[in-house]
């Protein structure tokens, strides 16, 4: 009896010992079996590389062998030497100031329209979105060409008699910069279009009622019931696209490489001829962090205007 | 109310005149690609932008031939199919882990996540070439797939854990009562209940793959690993004068996926205005 009574306390003992082994198993080691492949591909890929750069910011690196270190070297000559990282800095804000005023103001204004209408409304929506689902290199051909001053547009006004139309945009140092980035917005609009649009939609019906009742006429009805009601949308779109203009490469690498002479050079092309081309793969990594360094500073610039009560 | 409504008629009129040019612009370049795509290079010469006056369908075909494309679509198809692949795989399984199993310290791992998708690409591409030409990864369409596999991983993660919250878990709670383990739960039941959630993210990586240009730029460049963008790329910098043949071979690349588009464009705008933070 209690020789048999020790036997099932022990069975009890290893049961238990067990019990609490498979709920460790099953609440802990299964889940994370679960998140691991991806968390180890987005660590190998993503954090490894981006902490190394801080270090290869600080060293003079090929990108073979041994990276050298010199300290802040590189950031002393980007800031105080490097006319080029100036000019694709200076560009790198016109094309802030571009993005976030004409795609917003373009985008505004036809989702204000296309909200107001029922009938083809779905239709307009899809039409206008397709730029946005096409490939940067179809989409920068076709500008190429329709920019250009001999087939395109410019050219074809100039034949029809409309003296000086045909402009090489694109070969041009004042205007190559901003003819891509009339490109990347017609690529890029509709997409912000069909978001405030979507943020128009789940605004309130009465809201407008009570406007029409106060005897509001169109454009008051947009600045004080529709802009109001899409503002967190708006804002977040805003700091979005500041941080995004930062890292343009794509438009300018297809349509100028950064030319005519430099005019239209970006951090992006410039990072990367730094590093694919001429092999500075530690002048790159700065250039890469101090890009980062705007990016934090913009989100940093939103988060500290809504604490201060900005309602963005 | 009459009256009302008649206003509201008639006060329309500009709505649709201003969303017509719109369209106009939104179109029309996309119009005269299919037009040169069709014409002879004299044609185009003389009559760059209007409709052909002969239909010189041989385009395509030579396009086709002389831009290499049954190569470079079999590249750009191993590319799309395996990232999808392994992004609703591995994304799928992390997805339910979090939706479902809440496992201590799942906010950290959401978190790193969410700050991962916002860090600048630039910060981190160039230490990541070196480190793929050290690995051997560099030129070779697997390690491709490996850094876009990573790079969606943010979006069909959140995508996917909030499509699996919004359904109910008595399906996979009467699963485990008899018996089954968490992988069965996952492609027994998960997996055919959130079929929705996961097509719309296989739809947004696959369109996001198939178009994408930079990294591919950068990680191959063995024209015959040449993705349809890169080789495209290269093909219009080989062949500048040939506005035919460019447009033929545009053609043919933007065609697949305007007919997706248009076939489950709601599903595709949901996906690409809810997680796809792409410029």
């Amino acid at each position: 009896m209690a020789h048999a009574q020790e036997v099932s306390a022990v069975g009890q003992k290893t049961t238990l010992r067990s019990k609490a082994g498979r709920r460790f198993f099953r609440k802990i080691v299964v889940p994370w079996l679960f998140i691991m492949p991806i968390f180890i591909i987005h660590l190998i890929v993503v954090a490894g590389p981006s902490l190394s750069a801080f270090y290869y910011s600080l060293t003079e690196w090929s990108g073979l062998g041994e990276a050298e270190f010199i300290g802040l070297e590189n950031f002393r000559e980007l800031i105080f030497e490097d006319m080029t990282y100036r000019r694709a800095l200076r560009n790198n804000l016109v094309w802030l100031s571009f993005f976030i005023t004409v795609p917003f103001i373009l985008a505004l204004v036809t989702a204000g329209f296309l909200a107001q209408v029922r009938r083809g409304s779905m239709f307009f929506r899809t039409a206008l979105f397709i730029p946005y689902i096409l490939p940067s290199v179809i989409v920068a051909s076709i500008w190429r060409n329709l920019l250009s001053p001999s087939v395109g547009i410019g050219g074809q006004l100039a034949k029809a008699g409309v003296e000086g139309a045909d402009i090489a945009f694109l070969g041009n140092t004042k205007l190559a910069l901003l003819a891509i980035a009339f490109v990347d917005n017609w690529h890029f609009w509709g997409f912000l279009m069909v978001l405030f649009l979507a943020a128009m939609q789940s605004i309130p019906v009465d809201l407008y009622d009570a406007a029409k009742i106060d005897g509001a006429n169109r454009w008051q009805e947009f600045w004080n019931v529709t802009i109001p009601g899409i503002r967190p949308t708006l804002a977040f779109m805003l700091m979005m696209v500041a941080v995004w203009s930062f890292l343009v490469f794509e438009y300018v690498w297809l349509l100028t490489q950064g030319g005519p002479a430099g005019a239209s050079e970006v951090l992006g092309t410039m990072i990367f001829k730094q590093a694919f081309n001429r092999f500075e793969a530690g002048y790159a990594a700065a250039i890469g962090l101090t890009m980062s360094l705007f990016a934090v500073m913009i989100i940093g610039l939103f988060t500290f205007l809504r604490r201060r009560g900005w309602e963005i | 109310m009459n009256l009302l409504g008649q206003r509201r008629q008639t006060s329309l009129a500009p709505n649709y005149i201003i969303l017509g040019l719109l369209l106009l612009f939104a179109l029309c370049p996309l119009v005269i690609l299919g037009f040169n795509s069709v014409k002879s290079n004299i044609d185009i010469a003389q009559n760059p932008l209007g409709p052909p006056r002969a239909l010189h369908l041989e385009n395509y075909p030579t396009a086709w031939e002389v831009g290499g494309f049954a190569n470079t679509t079999l590249n750009s198809v191993y590319l799309v199919v395996s990232t999808v692949a392994g992004v609703l795989m591995l994304g799928g399984l992390a997805a339910y882990s979090l939706a479902r199993l809440n496992p201590p310290g799942s906010n950290l791992f959401m978190l790193y996540m969410l700050g991962g998708s916002t860090l600048p690409i630039w910060l981190f591409l160039v230490p990541l070439f070196f480190l793929w030409r050290t690995l051997g990864l560099y030129n070779t369409l697997y390690g491709l797939t490996i850094i876009y596999i990573a790079l969606n991983s943010p979006l069909a993660v959140f995508l996917l854990r909030s499509y699996m919250l919004s359904l109910p878990a008595d399906f996979e709670d009467a699963a485990r009562v008899d018996g089954a383990n968490e992988l069965q739960v996952f492609f027994r039941i998960v997996l055919p209940l959130s079929w929705p959630g996961f097509l719309t993210v296989g739809l947004v990586v696959a369109l996001g793959v198939w178009s994408e240009f930079q990294i591919a730029l950068i990680f191959v460049n063995d024209p015959k690993l040449f993705p349809v963008t890169t080789s495209y790329y290269q093909f219009t910098s080989r062949f500048t004068r040939d506005w035919a043949l460019t447009s033929a071979a545009a053609v043919m690349m933007i065609l697949p996926i305007l007919i997706i588009f248009l076939a489950l464009q709601r599903r595709f705008i949901e996906g690409l205005t809810q997680g796809g933070l792409r410029a």
